[in-house]
């Protein structure tokens, strides 16, 4: 039991979390009146725009910007030169490590074009007209050089290299000559061929997936203003106003004291805005300027030239035996990284087998250079690709025994007290609930039509905690303030403000959240890994903490009586003391008498969460396939998720709802087109075709509360497990509807009608 | 290049703006009158964050010239609440939690609208297909399609 329900009591008697209140930022984002990153303006703003290859590779010979400069109306026009090589150096950049070097060279192309929509240059206008024509007056001559993109054709001896310095980490011995294979990396357990030379049944497939977008609605976007002092200000869109601080010095090789980022209110990120594109840009271009500038992405620049997360090969070999207990599994990953090394193939390989308890595997992964957009963390990066292989995998196996899918998974489930495929023992985990949950629902039973099947598939993410600060300041009316530094993409200001008001005994109108710039308030992690509810509400609920320790301390001083015999309940300080007639004191009259007990009444905390409980979901989807024109229809869904304990249970479901819809957009409609070229030949929202509201049934969360103990309300991360299972759900789903395996997503209706032809 | 005077209501005020011929109303709406509740979200016409009520017809702002919104009438999100009290749609959406990052809902809730102003009772599937125009990549749409329905229930109560 967590400390704060320790004193609580219980669960039950919880006030506020738990509950579903009106989000605190609901009125402004109901009426247009909250202020994304394109709708930030200041006087003077100039327009930044960027020239971008129209190669997929190329080497850039000469770049002339006279013409550019010299048209009236242009104030800055900055290239390659205009930023410092740095050194190869990882850094930590959320869930995974990214390289600066790459970071700088994805910003602005050096001596290569390395994929179609690469930053070659940029410029500053008065006006976005002048700025598009100052973009074309900029001459860049290019020697095109062989692309590659398929990634097992980028694995080749022959293939065209992308770094001809890159020679593959995490091989015995260093290889001879450079290739695209940026790294390998190896997971085993136990004996994988004597596994499998024991097995009654082995099974081997091989599975594809297609590079695919974020998709979030809102364009990057950002104004950057450059002081003749050296001061900086960015106001920008991103899932970390300091991560976006610590990038643009890094870059530009200034320092971090001289750079305060406010962050906007963001429209979508989903691991997309974990990095940076423009804004060292318009820092720079402000800097060359002195006068703001505002840079704002189209559509077609955010396909062409930010996330996608990796197009992939996925080899899965299981060895069962006949009653279906798993001996072997041999899983071989290939990811495409884009430009640059860091595809998500490392999560990948350790949550592929995660939700199982195999004695003997081997996993190996391949992180792969390409000539596409340098990947980004798209949602539990890496391990939907993996989980689609997986759990075809295991469908394909539960279907060769004559098994129930859902009883498979139980029988070589892990459990507490097991250790994990990729290390750790697992503790107060969720899992098995949810595959009792979604066996139990009524779903699983309903009867199915001509044409329909119904798929089920698991999936796994860890969650991460990491360094949060929050500060909590109660105003002189007795209401209070919660301060955080993470931007809130999904209703965690809601959470935030539940925690504080519970704690506080405030009801939640009372209590205001706001997430502050970079000099407001202490150094926190970016929104990502689904970190937020779970460190960040640690830190917020410590600071609350503080706060009625604070308050309790200020009574005893005013009753004059000893600490240990004032306890504050809902809200109110009351002496224990019998003997003592001291009148119970409420939030609001502390907070009017705090002149005379120790001034104005605020604490900050400032911590390194750990212990962020790993996240399971199990999914159901019933589909139906038109054997005439292969379209799939998506009939009902349903998805069981351990969330620890729902803080805000209707953003909850939310998260549930939203992470299936983009694995099921994944499924069935979304992938990158390139042309011979290597051009995007669908960059827009009409054909890459993520889902609409007419493609998608009703989605049905289930919440198991299996509380994670080293949170104050057993939270634990929520966002990211939901799209990990509905790739091999909608696949399995499919399968059971036409009989037929299908294995490259997305499962497009002419994929599919061929495959019914072929049966 | 010279500029064209324009006349047009929004949200039932006189409004005048200048504009180059080829600029789009989302452009003149977002940047000369300062309404920057509608969004851009791709410029193209596929996503809905731009969605607006022109003349009475749901359009995409940024497929119509700002030249055009001569002498029409424009109802964007920032005129559907009837001054401090938000329209039932606005509630909903809050009630329902039918947003999460909230880029799209001012152009769901303008599209909801003029679904609701021509079909006070849509059924399910009528709702999809009406808002099958307007992109969410938060939700799912569940809680969007359920808020719209409820408030589609509550405006036909009001009637009665």
């Amino acid at each position: 039991m967590t400390d704060v329900l320790e004193r609580l009591g219980s669960q039950a008697a919880l006030k506020v979390v738990g509950t579903r209140p009106i989000r605190p930022d609901g009125a402004d984002k109901v009426t247009g009146r909250a202020t994304y990153g394109a709708d930030f303006a200041l006087p003077g703003m100039l327009v930044g725009k960027i020239k971008r290859s129209p190669h997929a590779h190329a080497r850039i010979v000469s770049i002339d910007t006279r013409k550019a400069r010299a048209l009236p109306g242009v104030k800055a026009v900055i290239t390659s030169a205009d930023f410092p090589d740095l050194a190869s150096e990882e850094y930590e950049a959320g869930e995974s490590a990214s390289n600066l070097r790459d970071l700088s060279l994805n910003c602005m192309a050096r001596d290569k074009a390395l994929y179609d929509g690469h930053a070659v240059a940029a410029v500053a206008a008065t006006s976005a007209s002048i700025a598009d024509e100052a973009l074309d007056l900029i001459q860049v001559t290019y020697e095109v050089l062989p692309h590659v993109i398929d990634v097992e054709a980028a694995m080749g001896p022959n293939a065209p290299l992308l770094d001809e310095a890159l020679f593959t980490e995490g091989l015995e011995a260093r290889p001879e000559r450079p290739s695209n294979i940026a790294k390998r990396n190896q997971l085993a357990r136990g004996d994988p061929d004597a596994g499998f030379a024991a097995a009654d049944v082995i099974l081997e497939g091989r599975y594809t997936t297609a590079a695919v977008h974020q998709g979030y609605i809102e364009p990057h976007a950002c104004v950057a203003a450059f002081a003749p002092d050296g001061q900086c200000q960015v106001w920008s869109s991103s899932q970390g106003q300091f991560m976006v601080r610590s990038c643009c010095a890094k870059v530009l090789g200034l320092e971090s004291s001289d750079i305060r980022v406010t962050p906007a209110e963001i429209g979508g990120g989903f691991g997309g805005k974990t990095t940076v594109y423009l804004e060292p840009l318009a820092l720079a271009l402000s800097r060359q300027s002195g006068a703001p500038v505002k840079m704002v992405m189209t559509r077609e620049e955010v396909f062409r030239a930010t996330g996608p997360t990796s197009g992939a090969v996925i080899e899965v070999k299981l060895g069962a035996r006949a009653d279906g207990t798993l001996v072997a599994a041999d899983v071989v990953l290939k990811y495409q990284a884009g430009a640059f090394a860091g595809s998500p193939v490392g999560a990948g390989s350790m949550t592929a087998l995660a939700c199982y308890d195999i004695p003997n595997f081997r996993i190996t992964g391949y992180d792969v250079l390409t000539n596409s957009p340098k990947v980004a963390a798209y949602r539990a990066p890496g391990a939907p690709i993996a989980a689609f292989g997986v759990e075809s995998a295991v469908d394909e196996l539960a279907i060769k025994l004559g098994l129930d899918p859902i009883a498979l998974r139980e029988k070589n489930a892990v459990r507490d007290g097991m250790k994990a495929a990729y290390g750790p023992t697992f503790r107060d985990i969720g899992y098995v609930e949810t595959l009792d949950a979604i066996r139990d629902h009524p779903h699983y039973r309903a009867p199915l039509g001509p044409n329909q099947g119904r798929g089920v598939a698991v999936g796994f993410w860890f969650n991460v905690g990491g360094e949060s600060t929050a500060a909590v300041h109660v105003n002189e009316d007795g209401s209070a303030v919660v301060v955080t530094g993470n931007p809130d993409i999904g209703g965690s200001r809601a959470s935030m403000a539940m925690m504080a008001a519970e704690v506080l005994g405030l009801p939640i109108e009372k209590v205001r959240p706001i997430v502050a710039d970079t000099a407001a308030i202490g150094f926190s992690m970016l929104t990502g890994g689904s970190r937020t509810t779970f460190a960040t509400g640690m830190a917020v609920t410590q600071a609350a903490q503080k706060i009625v320790a604070d308050l309790k301390r200020r009574a005893a001083s005013l009753w004059d009586v000893s600490e240990d015999v004032v306890d504050w309940l809902d809200g109110v300080a009351v002496c224990l003391d019998p003997s003592k007639t001291a009148k119970p004191l409420t939030l609001a009259a502390l907070a009017a008498q705090s002149a005379r007990t120790g001034g104005p009444i605020s604490a900050e905390v400032s911590i390194t969460a750990q212990g962020a409980g790993p996240g399971f979901g199990a999914h159901i989807c019933d589909v139906e396939v038109d054997p005439e024109t292969g379209h799939v229809t998506v009939l009902r869904y349903t998805a069981a998720q351990d969330v620890g304990k729902a803080i805000h249970p209707a953003y909850v479901e939310g998260q549930i709802q939203g992470g299936a819809a983009q694995g099921i957009g994944w499924a069935l409609n979304e992938e990158y087109l390139f042309d011979g070229a290597g051009k995007m030949e669908n960059a827009g929202f009409l054909d890459y075709r993520v889902p609409v509201a007419s493609d998608l049934p009703m989605i049905e969360p289930i919440m198991i509360e299996v509380a994670n103990p080293r949170h104050p309300f057993g939270a634990k991360g929520v966002g990211e497990v939901p799209i990990v299972p509905p790739l091999a759900a909608v696949a399995n789903a499919v399968r059971r509807a036409i009989d037929v395996r299908m294995t490259d997503l997305p499962l497009s209706p002419p994929k599919i009608r061929a495959a019914i032809d072929a049966r | 290049m010279s500029k064209r005077h324009i006349s047009a209501v929004v949200n039932g005020d006189p409004a005048e703006f200048l504009t180059e011929p080829g600029r789009t109303l989302l452009d003149a709406l977002r940047d000369d009158l300062g309404l920057t509740g509608s969004k851009e979200g791709c410029g193209s016409g596929d996503c809905g964050a731009c969605s607006v009520i022109l003349d009475g017809r749901l359009v995409c702002s940024c497929l119509v010239l700002a030249a055009e919104a001569e002498g029409r009438r424009i109802e964007t999100i920032e005129g559907m609440a009837d001054g401090g009290v938000l329209h039932p749609l606005q509630s909903k959406f809050l009630e329902h939690a039918a947003l999460q990052c909230g880029f799209c809902t001012p152009g769901l809730l303008v599209a909801a609208k003029a679904l609701l102003d021509t079909n006070p009772d849509p059924t399910e599937s009528e709702t999809r297909y009406w808002l099958a125009g307007n992109l969410c990549r938060c939700t799912g749409y569940d809680k969007v399609i359920r808020a719209v329905m409820d408030a589609a229930a509550d405006l036909r109560q009001a009637r009665v």
